[in-house]
């Protein structure tokens, strides 16, 4: 193996325990196995729903179901039309969108006067944004949902949307990237007669795109994945669901067909796997951050 | 100094949305389900227009008298189990990977990747793992564990389901732990370390005595965070296995659902009873992690 090979060469210039190739190929060994751990449930998911089921093999042939005999891309096409995946792909398309710009939206105007102005109740008001990030929120899911009802917005996607898109982390994020843009170049903006929106618009969000992206990377992630909140707002309007809520009722279906649950499964996790690959760094470095 | 009037209506003007959706969905039900928890209120009553019925602490007293609400609360307690498990399991795998090896990106990636899986994916999928043809029950034969007439679905057995259950939390969470402990690992100093290995210390001595009190405020973090969400599980629950086999796996935010939201008559002012026991157990539980992990200096001399 090329990892062993290398390891002599880079003991050579220091000589610590742990350089030694012995304990560099256990570590290898151990990441590996837990490399395992971590993916396994994707790879076999993939397997499974590249099988061709008309082969007539059964997904709990294992090892065999991991490697497919005949391959085929018949059980996405197979998923859209016989349980109407296309709706919920859609739904779930529409409530991440809204979610996502409501969230931008929201959290980048209310930043900005946290960041940059000084105002009666400031603090207050940062003090109680923050306390929403621990204070117990078990009976918040109930009220919600009677006061969506009362608003008439149960079992629509504004009512999934809308309370979700105030939240604390979002504020605070922008607020955070709002503080480290040089006073100076406000100045010189508003000497000029630029607007507070105008200065907001042209100036602020375009220099701080890296925690607008990161803020909307996320948000996409966790609406994307969301089930509880959606699965609730939605139990009366089974058409609105989506593909988080959709793919556990295809679970249930009684003629249940593991091979296009599979295919589902990969179509709905597929966007967020490539958001999260292409943004890995900032993901894992906003991660990170939350310590620092 | 006086602040322009215009600027307080500015900022006010650009904080107004914001403040508007977090008092009617953050704020108001805080307070409103606080209350809702000693009323009487119900499905019936709500849909008459009825308002909620002060009743005091009896709300309390019948939760005290459920055993659904024992058993539900006991397994809630149970489940604080995972916190030492992903904790140690998420801190050992972050030492694995921050040295500066090939491949480690990857590793890194890899592991993260559950943590950005729905919980609907991860029922679908590990499902099959559990299953009675599965994937874990083929694992246990081939290293000659089980035989193949002791099989039996991992998530319908009354005595592993909730064990079962608590291997996905596990799973879809210590890549995010990792994370977390990375950063930390990074403000260690280089120094320490390669001084402590000149003088001889082994691997294991270095993780206790080094790493594991230099990284205390991240431990104390992780472990809250993850205290808390032991405490207030429920999706995994939900999509697994619903509370079954025999209630074995019914947690205390289930029954708080439950009691809400399913069966005849929905029960508002009960459910959110429970839910401000699980609330104020989970306020415990951070007074006593805190208490636990944040002695200060002089106490490890």
């Amino acid at each position: 193996m090329s990892l062993t090979a290398a390891t002599p060469a880079r003991a050579a210039g220091r000589t610590l325990a742990w350089r030694k190739p012995a304990a560099v190929v256990l570590r290898y060994a151990l990441l590996i196995l837990i490399l395992v751990f971590a993916l396994f449930p994707f790879v076999w998911t993939l397997a499974i729903a590249l099988t061709d089921k008309t082969a007539g093999t059964s997904i709990y042939a294992f090892p065999q179901s991991l490697f497919p005999a005949r391959v085929t891309i018949h059980n996405f096409v197979d998923v859209f039309r016989s349980f109407a995946l296309g709706k919920a792909l859609w739904n779930s398309v529409v409530i991440t969108g809204l979610t996502v710009a409501g969230t931008l939206l929201i959290s980048a105007l209310a930043a900005y006067p946290l960041a940059r102005f000084r105002f009666p109740g400031r603090g207050l008001i940062f003090g109680a944004i923050l306390a929403t990030l621990v204070l117990p929120s078990e009976t918040t899911f109930i009220v919600n949902t009677l006061t969506l009802k009362k608003l008439g917005l149960l079992g629509t996607h504004w009512g999934v949307v809308i309370p979700t898109i105030a939240g604390a982390f979002g504020i605070f994020l922008m607020r955070q990237a709002f503080v480290s843009v040089p006073v100076a170049l406000l100045e010189a903006a508003r000497l000029d007669g630029a607007s507070e929106l105008t200065i907001l618009t042209r100036i602020m969000l375009p220099l701080t795109k890296p925690s607008l992206a990161a803020l909307g990377i996320f948000t996409t992630v966790t609406t994307w994945n969301a089930y509880f909140w959606p699965m609730l707002v939605l139990s009366g309007a089974p058409d609105k669901a989506p593909l988080a809520v959709a793919v556990l009722k295809l679970k249930g279906q009684f003629n249940y067909d593991p091979f296009n649950i599979a295919a589902g499964a990969i179509i709905m996790m597929l966007p967020v796997l490539i958001v999260f690959l292409a943004a890995q760094r900032l993901f894992l470095r906003g991660m990170e951050g939350a310590v620092k | 100094m006086r602040v322009p009037w215009r600027t307080t209506l500015l900022s006010y003007t650009f904080l107004a949305p914001a403040l508007i959706l977090l008092a009617v969905f953050t704020f108001y039900p805080l307070l409103y389900g606080s209350y809702l928890g000693f009323t009487e209120y119900n499905g019936a009553r709500f849909a008459q227009g009825l308002d909620p019925r002060w009743v005091g602490t009896a709300n309390f007293e019948k939760l005290l008298a459920d055993p659904l609400f024992l058993t539900a609360l006991k397994n809630s307690v149970k489940y604080l189990l995972v916190v030492p498990a992903l904790q140690l399991a998420a801190l050992a795998v972050a030492v694995l990977v921050n040295k500066q090896l090939p491949g480690m990106a990857i590793f890194r990636a890899g592991y993260y990747v559950p943590v950005v899986t729905s919980v609907s994916l991860a029922a679908v999928m590990w499902e099959w793992v559990f299953n009675r043809e599965g994937t874990l029950n083929w694992l246990l034969r081939s290293l000659g564990l089980t035989s193949p007439e002791a099989q039996f679905g991992w998530l319908n057995s009354e005595a592993w389901a909730f064990w079962a259950v608590m291997l996905v939390t596990f799973w879809r969470g210590f890549g995010y732990y990792m994370v977390l402990y990375l950063a930390g690992l990074q403000t260690i100093p280089e120094e320490l370390e390669e001084a402590a290995v000149l003088d001889g210390a082994s691997a294991w001595q270095r993780f206790w005595k080094i790493t594991v009190p230099l990284m205390r405020p991240t431990i104390l973090l992780c472990t809250l965070l993850s205290t808390i969400a032991a405490l207030r599980v429920l999706e995994e629950v939900l999509v697994l296995t619903n509370g079954g086999p025999l209630n074995s796996t019914y947690t205390a935010l289930m029954y708080v659902y439950a009691k809400a939201f399913q069966g005849f008559d929905f029960d508002y002012g009960l459910a959110s009873a429970a839910g401000l026991v699980v609330a104020a157990v989970a306020l415990i539980l951070s007074f006593v992690n805190f208490k636990l992990f944040n002695r200060p200096e002089e106490d490890q001399a």
